[in-house]
């Protein structure tokens, strides 16, 4: 049984009249990789400076290894520098009047390490971050990746019992963040250490976690593993904010309907019907069906839940081609790694296997229990 | 359970009072109530006091007494036309007329420099500063020096010396040259806020109003005018505002005709011992600068941020001058002679007269600079340089403008801090509004609250008048608004996450401010240090009403010598008050090249 690191007990933080959190729970166990996820201004950055101890919040409990850190109820506030978490920032937050030596023994200084001690321990890192050559220069003299190291490498240092991230590679371009992203994986891989990964983009989210937070105005939408999230969303907005391109939805009416199998859901709309793996649903119940574009297929011919539509744009890239087609005024968004021969205005066929088909609650957004 | 509330509510409150930006607050606010907020409650109350000199002006007077004489003798008297009226018009007909001058010589000045072919356009650019630079009063005494006619006793100026002709009194004192002196001394403010904005604009805005087939006036008139009009017209406003509470220029060249403007009768009312009708005109003196100022910051504030600047990539063309290009400059170049070149060489020139009205070449002479003691001259005054009166007020002088510097510095670089780390909250704006305060009050009426305060003791604090601690306290509050604006705009440049980073890895507020703010705030700082010494070097209306034999300075030196009539000395002072302000003025430039790259 793995010990819970850190626990938070209904957050909640209010800036004016605007609600940043509201009542946020959760617990992180050791050695998870925690990624909170959202939109921006969705309250994840918030919540990880207030783990951090750098924001008050209004009400609630954190919990690090037990250790309670701030209790509204108990009046208990443990300021950032007494919690024993490392942060590494969005902007870096490098001194740029320290050489990037200077940068990484600061935090050794501060708990009065002798010199010769940090110096072996910050060369160290600089060679674990292969950053070795780079210790005199000052920051500004520096790439983004480079920066973003140095900031790794002054957290690391510390060897803080947390780690935090608040959007780290949001700054660097796309190829080098796919370098981070596999350093950042493998540091946590060999230290082992509890991590709180911030950031809003979702495929970055789905590749560095093992645990997943949906934030969306405040409130955790879903928290689970990455597959679960991106296989089962729980609701709309999770569905909708996980995935690229985006899930194909369609608005529907329920139905019960006969199958060899026995009783199976159908859902209709003016144009055509679906079945779906569901077995129960309430008859005439508006529903948002959702398939995501990798799961449908394109076949040559007509049959059982396929629709017909025409091709309207393709977008190749690489490995794999994003076909949009409009059904009937629908617009489906396709994502196939197979060769097709697709052309702007040819008509094709569609095909939606019913396992592949979820059913949201067209009134509260959440996801209809399968079966 | 009552009591465990209680102790939840106590530890929360301790919780919240352990921010330490919330205790800096705290502790700026009580050092800005003290040396803000109660001189000014103090003045208020003294003018419906009534106070023991008061005994001279009316036999009711019980001192100590609520009385609403003062007020009633200043708004409703005989007096009233002599006291309030006429100095009331004088100050703002003077302003008026130097803001709209100053305004007109500055963006013309502005448009030459930033936007046309003209040739020398760095170095006049630099120039074109220097008049600000220079104490205001310097340019009234060398006018003085020049134009000054043997009417009203004294000796005459070099024109009358080279002329013969007795220049008439319209031309030596009063409005003419009070006009004439402050409007060189304020252009370069209209001139760096308008070429900061003619700057700005990208050309092209123009040039598709040309492609467009447009005039190059029509350009003028329909683009570029509109684009920099809020600059022009908040460069009105704060020099009208400036103006308005300049006290030495109005006493040198006013007082002689007795033309009075509501700084001089401020300053006559204290001196004459009747505090309180100073203090009431103060009071109108701010409510006009206040009242300036809020309508710039209600009206102009707001249109500034709807001119169109484009961020990055914009392109400036410059407008051909064709024939007019040296004509145009030899006028620029006659103006920033007159106005820089000219008062030195005129004060220069004076310093080395052995009778104030005999300039002649052969009889120059440097005793009024080296000369030993000698009681044929200036009842025995030794030459500035081995004066000892004089060098003890020049160490003065450097000693106030270093403290003063230093000291609200560093409060500007806290006020910062407070109003950064704590923006958008009550406490922090409330910071940041006390220590704009002292920007509301002109300099003549911010020594006169002082005056009225701490000429007793109050509670603990023993009466501070004739003190060094008092004459730099308000050198230190003045300059706050300058230094806690400075201390603003650098703290919001450092950006929180570096303090914050630094917490994360466990270090105490000390630390984080000694290893992390102030290095990186001291190199905005620097400037703003800079800026307050050279301020605080040429001060005159702040420090006038404080000053006493032992806390003289150069500045009030030469104040004293100008009205007891020995313009060798307060030439000579002069020049070196120049002399070191030019070159503080060098320093900064160089610095802020320094920091900048």
């Amino acid at each position: 049984m793995a010990m819970p690191v850190v626990e938070v007990k209904n957050l909640t933080k209010s800036f004016g009249d605007v609600v940043a959190v509201h009542d946020v729970s959760f617990t992180i166990e050791e050695r998870d990789f925690l990624v909170l996820l959202g939109p921006s201004g969705c309250g994840k950055t918030t919540i990880l400076r207030m783990i951090v101890g750098l924001e008050i919040p209004g009400s609630g409990e954190i919990y690090l290894k037990n250790r309670c850190v701030f209790s509204s109820k108990k009046g208990i506030f443990v300021p950032a520098r007494q919690r024993g978490v490392g942060l590494v920032f969005q902007s870096y937050a490098l001194w740029p009047h320290m050489t990037v030596f200077e940068n990484i023994a600061f935090g050794l200084k501060v708990k009065r390490m002798e010199s010769a001690m940090i110096r072996e321990k910050v060369k160290d890192v600089l060679r674990y971050m292969r950053l070795e050559e780079m210790a005199g220069r000052y920051p500004q003299e520096m790439s983004g990746g480079q920066q973003q190291r140095v900031a790794l490498a002054r957290m690391l240092v510390c060897e803080p019992e947390v780690f935090l991230m608040d959007e780290p590679l949001s700054n660097l371009d796309a190829k080098l963040r796919l370098e981070m992203r596999a350093e950042i994986k493998n540091i946590h891989h060999q230290t082992r250490a509890t991590t709180v990964y911030v950031t809003h983009d979702q495929i970055e989210g789905q590749t560095m976690g093992n645990r997943i937070a949906v934030i969306n105005t405040g409130v955790i939408e879903q928290m689970d593993h990455p597959k679960v999230i991106y296989n089962r969303p729980a609701n709309l907005f999770v569905a909708d904010f996980i995935g690229s391109p985006s899930i194909n939805k369609i608005e529907a009416t329920a139905a019960l309907a006969p199958t060899v199998q026995g009783n199976a859901v159908e859902v209709t709309t003016s144009h055509f019907s679906l079945l779906t793996s569901y077995k129960n649903i309430r008859n005439g119940q508006g529903v948002v069906a959702a398939i995501r574009a990798e799961n449908i297929a394109i076949v040559s011919q007509p049959g059982a839940n396929t629709i017909q539509g025409e091709i309207q744009t393709v977008l190749p890239s690489g490995p794999e081609t994003i076909l949009q087609v409009d059904c009937a005024g629908l617009r489906f968004s396709i994502l196939t790694t197979q060769e097709v021969d697709a052309e702007v205005g040819k008509s094709v066929h569609l095909y939606l296997p019913p396992e592949h088909i979820l059913i949201f609650d067209k009134v509260t957004g959440n996801l209809l229990p399968g079966g | 359970m009552i009591r465990k509330d209680r102790s939840v509510t106590a530890s929360r409150i301790r919780n919240y009072l352990r921010q330490p930006h919330i205790i800096i607050s705290m502790i700026l606010l009580v050092i800005l109530v003290l040396i803000v907020v109660i001189p000014f409650f103090r003045m208020i109350k003294d003018s419906f006091v009534w106070q023991f000199a008061d005994t001279r002006l009316s036999r009711d007077a019980i001192p100590g007494d609520f009385t609403l004489f003062h007020w009633k003798r200043i708004f409703s008297s005989g007096i009233t036309r002599n006291v309030l009226v006429r100095p009331l018009f004088n100050s703002l007909s003077t302003s008026l007329s130097v803001s709209f001058f100053a305004m007109l010589i500055g963006s013309l000045l502005a448009w030459l420099v930033t936007r046309t072919d003209m040739p020398l356009r760095r170095l006049i650019a630099t120039v074109s500063v220097l008049p600000y630079v220079i104490p205001s009063y310097i340019h009234a005494l060398a006018w003085l020096n020049l134009f000054k006619n043997d009417r009203i006793g004294g000796a005459a100026g070099i024109f009358q010396f080279l002329s013969g002709v007795s220049p008439p009194n319209w031309v030596s004192y009063g409005f003419f040259p009070i006009v004439c002196t402050l409007s060189v001394h304020y252009f370069p403010y209209t001139f760096l806020l308008v070429s900061a904005a003619l700057s700005s604009i990208d050309s092209r805005l123009e040039e598709s109003g040309e492609i467009l087939g447009a005039s190059r006036v029509h350009i003028l008139r329909r683009i570029t005018f509109p684009l920099v009009f809020p600059a022009l017209l908040s460069s009105f406003i704060l020099t009208f505002s400036r103006v308005v509470g300049t006290f030495g220029t109005p006493y040198f060249l006013g007082a002689p005709v007795r033309f009075f403007t509501l700084s001089t009768q401020i300053y006559t009312h204290i001196i004459n011992r009747v505090p309180a009708a100073g203090y009431i005109l103060a009071f109108v003196l701010i409510a006009i600068s206040s009242g300036i100022i809020y309508f710039n910051q209600k009206f102009i504030g707001k249109k500034k941020s709807f001119v169109t600047i484009a961020g990055k990539g914009f392109k400036s063309s410059l407008t051909s001058l064709g024939t007019l290009k040296y004509p145009l400059l030899a006028i620029v170049i006659a103006l920033l002679a007159v106005s820089v070149v000219l008062p030195f060489i005129l004060l220069a020139w004076q310093t080395f007269t052995l009778y104030p009205d005999d300039y002649s070449i052969h009889r120059l002479t440097p005793l009024f600079w080296i000369g030993e003691a000698n009681t044929a001259f200036a009842e025995g005054e030794a030459g500035i340089l081995r004066n000892p009166a004089i060098i003890e007020a020049a160490w003065n002088s450097v000693k106030l403008s270093l403290v003063a510097a230093v000291l609200s510095g560093f409060l500007g670089i806290f006020i910062g801090y407070a109003v950064v780390k704590g923006r958008n909250t009550t406490l922090a704006h409330t910071v940041e509004q006390m220590s704009f305060l002292p920007y509301l009050v002109p300099g003549i009426a911010f020594g006169a609250l002082y005056l009225s305060l701490f000429t007793h003791s109050i509670g603990p604090i023993p009466a501070l008048y004739g003190t060094f601690f008092l004459v730099a306290l308000v050198c230190i509050s003045k300059n706050l608004p300058f230094t806690g604006r400075a201390g603003i705009t650098s703290m919001l440049q450092i950006g929180n996450e570096l303090e914050e980073a630094s917490e994360t890895l466990g270090a105490r507020w000390s630390m984080r401010f000694r290893k992390i703010i102030l290095p990186l705030s001291i190199q905005g700082a620097l400037s703003g240090f800079v800026l307050v010494f050279i301020t605080v070097m040429r001060e005159l209306s702040l420090i006038i009403l404080l000053v006493t034999p032992e806390t003289r300075t150069l500045t009030t030196m030469t104040f004293r010598y100008q009205e007891q009539g020995y313009n060798q000395f307060s030439s000579a002072i002069s020049v070196l008050i120049i002399l070191i302000v030019v070159a503080g003025e060098v320093f900064s430039k160089k610095l802020g090249r320094k920091t900048a790259s």
